[in-house]
């Protein structure tokens, strides 16, 4: 037991785990952890936005898979965190949200929690709902357990933000601390391993499929399992479909790889899950955005759902053989099992329709355009990067043509906001995936609405070192909604405009990075190339048509087998 | 079960603050529906024990529990087989009294159902009565015919028959 205060508890605590870096920015309800903050191990980057900061803690922690931190003051400190803490809920991303709070008590007690101080806001109750869970401390006594509840609670199971709201009298309190080795949380025991009856099961069904097809989901990213995966696939001769947020989890140019499903789907993905006698889906909520409309998705398929959260299983999909278990140990196991059951590599008249499909559904690009157009500009983005780099989206048509066309081909290096649908998400994630991977190239794909939400972090990327590239796809318009007025609003065009303010160039030379307009794909080549040898931030202004649709989709209400578009 | 009746859960929480807030959160934002809910300590130190009864077929009510059960103050959930358990609930009632002869009427009926007068003023009495919701139904049935000024009742709690319990081993 060592006497200190709170605030050093705090920091304490976080190094114990290895916590190397913070994304926040400061206010009178942290100053106490700020004020010994330059003398820990622990890096602070200072955010220029709250939201940026969560954002960029949830890129950090999705590029590393170690738990991402973000601070914040307490009231509107705290809440301009939510948004970021909702989209690290939606993803399952392992994030720390530690928040300053006015006093639980004091000599004044007009400052006491619960009377409405200055900058007080309900942060626990604002973020039940969006946190995996949430802890207000009451004394410094208990900070080093808190701390490590709160780490293995978001890093473990289903992976998901946990918030600790620090008030500011317990910082300051001075009190014996101890940092013990245990932890035991009694309502919180994750299922691993599966269980043997249903892998057996499982593997009968898998063993016995003529048309089996393989959905993986980010689940197959968190838990690592890629490798897994990539064997059990090579195994039973099955293509592998991924989700939006399982994009990477296999290279989507392996000969067994469909590219993900879903409403902006690769066609071949969303056409053989249609056709699949056994679907074996891992770690995969079936988001609606995934399986479009529920009564005809993978209707002629037998179904084994594996994940790790139980509450998943049946919730939007009916399943027939369910495995509650980390993906990673699941599909090992029914490797093993398999292994032994599966003397010769069969099916072959289904790998043969899978390359009709692929033939089919993704013809080679015709000739070269002289527009800009999406599809080109991402295919040879692709060319541009080496394998491990990783991309960030914003929302919206980017990111559903980066699904589309840009190729991802390791884990964890497609990094994107699936389920909350975050605009402003990407840049400030390359930023936090930057910083845990510091050494490799991190683009954010964007829009120029999306970026302009989170432009700001500009300055965090400048002053703080962090050199990322960003690619704007210039249309001028909130392309997203502009593409459904189009579509199902008759193109009466309302509050989508945004003109052609700002400048990006200039805009990324005011903050002292540097800014490039391209106007043609050698251009946009050549610009990516000089953007990837800088130590700066770059801006990558590429402007294309506003009327550019994102294309193939499966209309809202429609099947995955009414995909309508070319590819 | 039989789908659309009421169903009984049971759950062994955290007894501290903020955990009935993240159940009922919870149930409103999945868009269950609470129909009752009674919260007490238990025999265990620091914990509490919840009967919840909601209105759902079989899904929603898998649901409910899975869902209950991510929740990390929430020990242990499950639901309970309602022809296998006991279940009571309490209500007070203050019944008009406008004479005698209704007043002697109305202790009659009390004491065919088992409750106690618990309180008596010159227009008033005021009844305690224990049972299943069913029996409370039918009371207050008959006390609709008096008048009733006011009515508390507390939802079911609710333990299952014979030595099944959810009681967290220490």
């Amino acid at each position: 037991m060592t006497k200190m205060s709170g605030a050093k508890a705090l920091l304490e605590s976080l190094e114990r785990q290895n916590v190397d870096v913070i994304f926040g920015i400061l206010g009178g309800a942290t100053l106490p952890i700020y004020d010994l903050l330059c003398n820990s191990k622990i890096r602070h980057i200072l955010c220029r936005h709250e939201q940026g900061a969560a954002h960029a803690a949830d890129g950090y922690a999705r590029a590393s898979g170690k738990a991402g931190v973000c601070m914040a003051t307490s009231g509107p400190g705290a809440t301009n965190l939510v948004t970021g803490i909702t989209n690290a809920y939606m993803d399952s991303s392992p994030v720390i949200a530690l928040t300053g709070q006015v006093p639980t008590t004091g000599a004044n007690t007009s400052y006491m929690i619960g009377r409405d101080a200055f900058q007080e806001a309900d942060i626990i109750g604002i973020t039940t709902p969006i946190t995996k869970h949430n802890f207000q401390l009451r004394e410094a006594a208990e900070i080093p357990k808190i701390v490590k509840t709160a780490f293995y609670i978001a890093t473990t199971g289903r992976p998901g933000p946990v918030l600790i709201d620090v008030p500011k009298n317990v910082q300051t309190e001075v009190a014996q601390i101890e940092f013990s080795d245990g932890i035991e949380i009694r309502g919180y025991k994750p299922t691993s391993n599966p269980h043997p009856l249903q892998i057996r099961k499982a593997a009968e069904m898998l063993a016995e499929a003529e048309k089996p097809v393989i959905l993986a989901g980010g689940g197959v990213i968190t838990s690592n399992a890629s490798q897994e995966l990539l064997q059990l696939a090579e195994l039973l001769m099955a293509p592998v479909a991924t989700t939006f947020m399982g994009k990477g989890s296999l290279p989507e140019i392996h000969p067994l790889s469909l590219g993900s499903i879903g409403m902006h789907g690769n066609p071949v993905a969303n056409k053989l899950l249609c056709e699949a006698d056994v679907l074996l889906a891992v770690g995969t909520r079936f988001s609606d955005r995934s399986t479009g409309n529920l009564d005809s998705f993978c209707a002629p398929a037998k179904k084994i759902h594996i994940d790790i959260d139980a509450a998943e299983i049946g919730k939007n999909v009916d399943v027939n053989i369910p495995i509650v278990a980390d993906a990673k140990k699941a599909l090992k196991a029914l490797h093993a099992r398999l292994a032994k059951q599966l003397k010769k590599q069969k099916k072959s008249a289904w790998m043969k329709r899978v390359k009709e499909a692929k033939k089919q559904l993704n013809p080679p690009s015709k000739g070269k355009s002289k527009d800009l157009k999406p599809k080109a500009l991402l295919q040879e983005l692709r060319k541009l990067l080496p394998e491990n780099a990783i991309v960030t989206t914003e929302v919206g048509q980017n990111q559903m043509w980066a699904a589309l066309y840009f190729n991802a081909l390791k884990p964890r290096t497609f990094i994107s906001s699936g389920g909350l649908g975050t605009m402003g998400f990407g840049f400030p994630a390359a930023i936090g995936a930057k910083v845990a991977c510091p050494h490799r190239p991190v683009v954010d794909i964007a829009g120029d609405g999306s970026f302009r939400m989170t432009e700001q972090e500009l300055g965090t990327s400048v002053t703080e070192d962090i050199p990322v590239i960003v690619i704007v796809l210039n249309n001028s318009v909130l392309g997203m909604v502009a593409q459904w007025q189009r579509m199902f609003f008759k193109g009466r065009y309302t509050a989508v405009k945004l003109g052609s303010v700002p400048d990006f160039v200039k805009l990324a030379e005011a903050y002292g990075a540097q800014g490039l307009r391209v106007g043609s794909v050698a251009e946009f080549s050549k610009a990516v190339k000089k953007a990837l040898k800088s130590n700066v931030t770059t801006v990558i202004d590429v402007p294309i048509s506003s009327e550019e649709d994102v294309v193939p989709m499966v209309p809202p209400g429609c099947g995955l087998n009414q995909q309508v578009g070319e590819y | 079960m039989e789908n659309g009746r009421t169903k009984v859960i049971a759950a062994i929480v955290e007894n501290k603050p903020g955990v009935l807030h993240s159940i009922a959160n919870m149930f409103r934002r999945r868009g269950f529906n609470i129909e009752s809910i009674t919260v007490g300590h238990t025999e265990q130190k620091g914990l509490a024990r919840m009967t919840i009864t909601v209105n759902g077929d079989d899904k929603t009510l898998e649901q409910i529990i899975k869902q209950m059960h991510k929740l990390i103050d929430v020990v242990k959930v499950s639901s309970l087989e309602p022809e296998n358990i006991v279940t009571r609930e309490l209500a007070l009632v203050k019944v008009n009294v406008p004479d005698t002869k209704t007043r002697s009427d109305i202790i009659n009926c009390v004491e065919v159902f088992r409750g106690r007068v618990v309180d008596v003023s010159s227009e008033t009495l005021t009844i305690e009565i224990t049972g299943t919701p069913d029996k409370i139904d039918a009371f207050l049935n008959l006390m609709k015919t008096y008048g009733i000024m006011e009515l508390a009742r507390t939802g079911i709690t609710a333990l299952s028959r014979g030595p099944k319990s959810i009681r967290i081993d220490e």
